[in-house]
This record gives structure tokens, C-alpha cells and sequence, in this order.
């Protein structure tokens, strides 16, 4: 069984953003990037499946500016055994990075996708269910648990997800697309050594033309903007004011 | 102008995010038409077509939609797409889970969790767990949209007498199957709608101790609800969790208790009226966006509160 992961370079998730001055966008420069932490466990998943010998080959995926090899490197020195990078600049939407991974997968044929549920930058939570809609595969969104089912016929996997009211499972064929959700797992860090090997970890490079995607944006950005800020409020001494407060000033109790 | 609105609901009830979207269905103008799609949902969609606004309920029944895989959901409603302008559904993980897989279908964008809209193409999300807002344009013929509830009023559930139309089942997707659901039982009010909402983080230190938390929550009527910390640490189900990656609620009153205030978390609270935070570090950052904090030991505070109130 073949795995392939997607792994999105992003800010990282510990930096407060700064909206640029002329409301284009986020202030990028001279800020630290990380691979998406959904993408992390991502990763962590395939490789528990490669180190459980159901897995043969765990292979990365970026999509992104030439810095995005760093994160290629994050999840070889994980344990990921190579990855692939479409370089592209600027801004890739979720249905082009669906449609260049579709593009992958038809490639290298993959068990089984995995894709963070949401990438934690532009919030949009879209990529693996596009993904999987132009593959004409099932799909198991925000995953808690992943069980290979043997004996299934091509193979299946239990998902348990994490939805509003609980979890459900769902049983799902492969081939197909996972998304996960952050009880799947804690990932693991990566060694020095194993940093060091991943260096010498092939990738490959191919282009949007490569893979004959449109990769034009269908939304425009009219501008960015700071949310409205709260103003720090008062503090208050004991539980007597501070239910004074919440009746008579605030009135919400 | 027309929309249509995919209906969230569990085969006998429609979820009050249904009623949040349709406001933002009618800020883009034009006859909104209802997608009822389960089984034996005959109620839901006779409910739905009573929900003010509404100008007519299309009901899909089908053993196909009982617990709303994405892949059979996706599937009708790109069948019947032609014709409407926008599709709207709740920005839950009913609606995110299906549709994103719609959209691809119809070759288009999605633009995910709108908290405003500008004009029938252009909208406000948040991006960067809402540390920026983006506004944005769409090009796209058709616009797929998923909507935040607590950006939005609720419309009336009353006042309207659409007509319900059955439709086709467009068919079951073999490789995908429900096998179960384990769903929180709770008699509290729902975390999104609650007007009262009371959460715990790390500092509540067991699973346990909730209930000091429940016992507040009780006497105010309030949703119990968790940080991440929380929840990874077993002290309660996943669906507590508040943040960026969870719930975003919006509340007139939420009271954070040894919660430190991560921006992920914040995120998910940003847009309460009021602010309450409890917590024994005087630096935590949760205190620099609560309108009353008080700094102590929620050990101490949480008896007296549910003695006092
Ligand atoms: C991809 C990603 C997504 C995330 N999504 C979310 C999300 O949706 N929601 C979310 O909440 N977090 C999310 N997080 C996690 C977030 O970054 C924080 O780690 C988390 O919110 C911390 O939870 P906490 O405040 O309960 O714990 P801590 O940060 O450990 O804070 C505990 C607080 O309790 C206080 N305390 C301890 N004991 C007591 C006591 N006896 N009395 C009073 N106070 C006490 C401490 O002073 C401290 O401030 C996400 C993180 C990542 C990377
Ligand atoms: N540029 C990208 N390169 C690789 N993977 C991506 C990219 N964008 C999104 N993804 C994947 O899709 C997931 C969801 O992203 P999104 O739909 O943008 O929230 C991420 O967690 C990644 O796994």
C-alpha cells in the first residue's frame, strides 16, 4: 500500500499575525513557518501505518513557493520516504490544490490520501473533500481514529470522525481521501539524525503545466482587514463583585 | 437571484443553524428554496416549509441520505444545481464535510464560513483564526458558500407556508457507508446557541472536577463547553472544544475558567458580549480581552459561585 500526504507550509500556529498597512494581505516577512499542524498528524498517521507493515511507501506532497521544500524536509525527516513539490507563487486556492493533487494521484496511485482537516491559514477547511470529489473517491472528514479493515475486498478503512454532536463512524473503500482531526494522534518530532537523512531524501519537482491545472484564482482578495479588538475590561476583587458586576452593570446574568 | 439552502437536521428536527444561514441567504436577495434530504423526513421538510422567507422546501427522501454522506449528498445537489446563483449550508461539520465536495463537483470556489455579505458577490471570512478578515469577490456562476451561525441572526422558525416539492433520489454511493455515531447526550443548551456559556481548560486538571463547572453552569443555564488542552487531556468529548478548529460561539456571556486564552481559543470567542475570565496567573493573556477578570484559584471560586448565584 502506497500512502501519499499533503503538507501545506504555513505560518506558524504560535505567531500572532500582522495585517499588512495597506490591507493587501498578512505581513509574511521575517516570520517563522511550520508545516500545518493538521498536516503533521497527517504524516504521523501514514507512518504508524508504514511502521505497523501496512504501509510500503509514504510520500509527501507540497504545493507552493521554493521555501516549501522546508516542509517537504519536515515530513522526510518525520520518516516520509521522498516527496514531490509543484512549485507554484502566490496564492493557490483549494480546488487548484485539489485539482494539482488529483493530478499527483493519478501519478502514483495512492491507497489512501491524507490531508489536515483544515489549513490553520486561510481557515478553509475544503482541500481533501475537493480532492476527493475530483478523484471520485470516498472520503472521511476530520478523523479521530482510522482502522484498516483486512480482508475487504481492494480493502476498506472504519473512520471515526469528530462532528458537532459526538463522532460517527463511517466504512469507506480504498482507494480514498482522510482527513484528520486533532485526537488522531500525537506526531512525533523529528530526530537530529533523521533530520540529517532527510536531506538526502529525493524529491521530485513538477509544475502546474506539468500537470496541465488552471491554477488562476476564482476569488479576489478586495482587501484584509483587523477584526475589531476587544478592550481589556476591569479586574475584579472576589466572587461577590464579580456577580455585582455580571447583574447590575453587565446584566447578563 | 436564487438560492438554495441545504438544511441541516437529524431526520426529525431542523438544527438551529439552519435558521442562522437562511439570514445570510436573504441579505443576498432573491427566492430561497429549502433542500430537505434525508430519510423519513417528512416533519423536517413540513418545518421547514413554515420557516419565514422560504419560497418553496425540495424534499429528497432516500434511505441514501439517512446520516448525510457527503458523497450522496454532494451527488444530488449537483444534479439539481442549475439555475440557482448561490448555494448556501451551514459552516458546522455537516455543512464543511459536504460542501467542499459539491463545489469541485461544480468546478467553483468555495468560500468558506462568511460572517457578512457585501453585495450577491462579495463577503467577509475570517482567516487566521480570525486575526484578519478578509473581504472577498467571486467569479465563480454559481457562489458555494458555507456560513458562520453566530455571524448571523436567527430567522423566525414560524411565519411561512412554502410549498414542498418531493424529488428524485439521485442514488447510493457503494463505497462509502455509515456504520455508527456515538453522540453526546446533554439536557444543557447547545454550545452555539446558548446565550450563557461556561468553559474549562488544562487548569481544571480532571474530568472530574467538571462538575464543579456543570454545577455553575446549571444554575445559569449555561453550555458547558472546554479548551483543546481539555479535551486532549480526556476531561471531556471533542465536541466541548471552543476555538478555531472547533466550536465559535458567540454568547452574551462566557466565562473562560483555567483557560489561558491561546489564539486558537480566542478565536472561537472573540465575538461574546461579555467576557469572564478565572484564573490564578494574573499574566494569562485570556485577561487581556475579558471585560471582568478575576484572578484566583477556580477551586476556590467555582463553590462560591454556584453557593452565591
Ligand atoms: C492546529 C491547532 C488548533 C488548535 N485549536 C484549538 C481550538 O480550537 N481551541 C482551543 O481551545 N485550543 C486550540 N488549540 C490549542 C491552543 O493553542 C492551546 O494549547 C490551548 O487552547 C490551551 O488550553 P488551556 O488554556 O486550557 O491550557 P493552558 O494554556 O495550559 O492554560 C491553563 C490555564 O489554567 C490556569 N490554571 C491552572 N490551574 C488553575 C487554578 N487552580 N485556578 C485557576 N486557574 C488555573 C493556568 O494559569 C493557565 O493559564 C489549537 C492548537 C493548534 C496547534
Ligand atoms: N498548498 C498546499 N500544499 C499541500 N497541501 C495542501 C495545500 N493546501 C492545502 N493542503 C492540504 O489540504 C488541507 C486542508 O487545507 P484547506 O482546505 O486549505 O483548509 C491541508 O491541511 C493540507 O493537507
Amino acid at each position: 500500500m502506497k500512502i501519499l500526504v499533503a503538507v501545506k507550509r504555513v505560518i506558524d500556529f504560535n505567531v500572532k499575525v500582522r495585517v499588512k498597512a495597506d490591507q493587501s494581505g498578512i505581513e509574511t516577512a521575517n516570520v517563522k513557518m511550520s508545516m500545518n499542524p493538521f498536516d503533521e498528524i497527517a504524516v504521523e498517521e501514514a507512518l504508524r501505518l508504514k511502521e505497523a507493515g501496512k504501509a510500503a511507501e509514504v510520500v509527501a506532497v507540497t504545493i507552493g513557493p521554493a521555501a516549501s521544500v522546508e516542509t517537504l524536509r519536515t515530513a522526510m525527516a518525520m520518516g516520509a520516504d521522498r516527496g514531490i513539490h509543484v512549485l507554484a507563487e502566490g496564492d493557490v486556492e483549494p480546488l487548484a490544490v485539489a485539482k494539482l493533487l488529483k493530478g499527483v494521484v493519478d501519478k502514483e496511485s495512492p491507497d489512501i490520501v491524507f490531508l489536515g482537516k483544515q489549513a490553520i491559514d486561510n481557515d478553509c477547511n475544503q482541500t481533501g473533500q475537493m480532492l476527493a470529489a475530483l478523484a471520485d473517491w470516498p472520503q472521511a472528514t476530520f478523523a479521530s481514529k482510522v482502522e484498516l479493515m483486512a480482508g475487504e475486498n481492494g480493502g476498506a478503512v472504519a473512520v471515526t470522525r469528530e462532528i458537532d454532536g459526538g463522532l460517527d463512524t463511517v466504512k469507506i473503500t480504498l482507494p480514498a481521501i482522510i482527513t484528520t482531526d486533532l485526537r488522531l494522534n500525537e506526531p512525533r518530532y523529528a530526530s537530529l539524525p533523521n533530520i540529517m537523512k532527510a536531506k538526502k531524501k529525493p524529491v521530485d519537482q513538477m509544475s502546474p503545466e506539468d500537470l496541465a491545472v488552471d491554477v488562476t484564482p476564482r476569488l479576489t482578495t478586495l482587501k484584509v482587514e483587523e477584526p475589531p479588538t476587544r478592550a481589556a475590561g476591569i479586574k475584579v476583587a472576589d466572587v461577590g463583585e464579580l456577580l455585582d458586576k455580571l447583574r447590575n452593570e453587565a446584566k447578563v446574568i | 437571484m436564487s438560492v438554495l439552502v441545504l438544511v441541516e437536521h437529524d431526520n426529525t428536527e431542523i438544527k438551529a443553524a439552519t435558521l442562522h444561514t437562511l439570514d445570510a441567504a436573504a441579505k443576498l436577495g432573491g427566492d430561497v428554496v429549502l433542500l430537505v434530504a434525508g430519510e423519513n423526513c417528512g416533519d423536517v421538510a413540513d418545518a421547514a416549509a413554515k420557516i419565514n422567507g422560504v419560497a418553496k422546501v425540495l424534499h429528497a427522501d432516500d434511505a441514501a441520505y439517512a446520516h448525510h454522506l457527503a458523497e450522496n449528498m454532494s451527488w444530488l445537489m449537483k444534479g439539481m444545481a442549475d439555475g440557482y446563483t448561490h448555494i448556501l449550508a451551514p459552516a458546522t461539520t455537516f455543512g464543511k464535510n459536504i460542501l467542499p465536495r459539491l463545489a469541485a463537483l461544480l468546478d467553483v470556489a468555495q468560500i468558506s464560513d462568511i460572517i457578512a455579505v457585501e453585495s450577491p458577490d462579495t463577503f467577509k471570512r475570517p482567516i487566521y483564526a480570525g486575526n484578519a478578515i478578509a473581504t472577498v469577490q467571486s467569479k465563480d456562476g454559481v457562489k458555494v458558500i458555507t456560513v458562520r451561525g453566530t455571524a448571523f441572526p436567527a430567522v423566525a422558525a414560524q411565519g411561512g407556508s412554502a410549498s414542498v416539492e418531493k424529488i428524485e433520489s439521485a442514488g447510493n454511493y457503494d463505497k462509502s457507508s455509515f456504520v455508527g455515531q456515538e453522540l453526546s447526550k446533554s439536557d444543557r443548551p447547545e454550545l452555539t446557541s446558548a446565550k450563557i456559556v461556561i468553559s474549562g481548560g488544562r487548569g481544571m486538571q480532571s474530568g472530574e472536577n467538571f462538575h464543579l463547572l456543570e454545577t455553575v453552569a446549571d444554575k445559569l443555564n449555561a453550555a458547558v463547553g472546554a479548551s483543546r488542552a481539555a479535551v486532549d487531556a480526556g476531561f471531556v468529548p471533542n465536541d466541548f472544544q471552543v476555538g478555531q478548529t472547533g466550536k465559535i460561539v458567540a454568547p452574551d456571556l462566557y466565562i473562560a475558567v483555567g483557560i489561558s486564552g491561546a489564539i486558537q481559543h480566542l478565536a472561537g470567542i472573540k465575538d461574546s458580549k461579555v467576557i469572564v475570565a478565572i484564573n490564578k496567573d494574573e499574566e494569562a493573556p485570556i485577561f487581556q480581552v475579558a471585560d471582568y477578570g478575576l484572578v484566583a484559584d477556580l477551586f476556590d471560586v467555582l463553590p462560591e459561585m454556584a453557593e452565591k448565584l
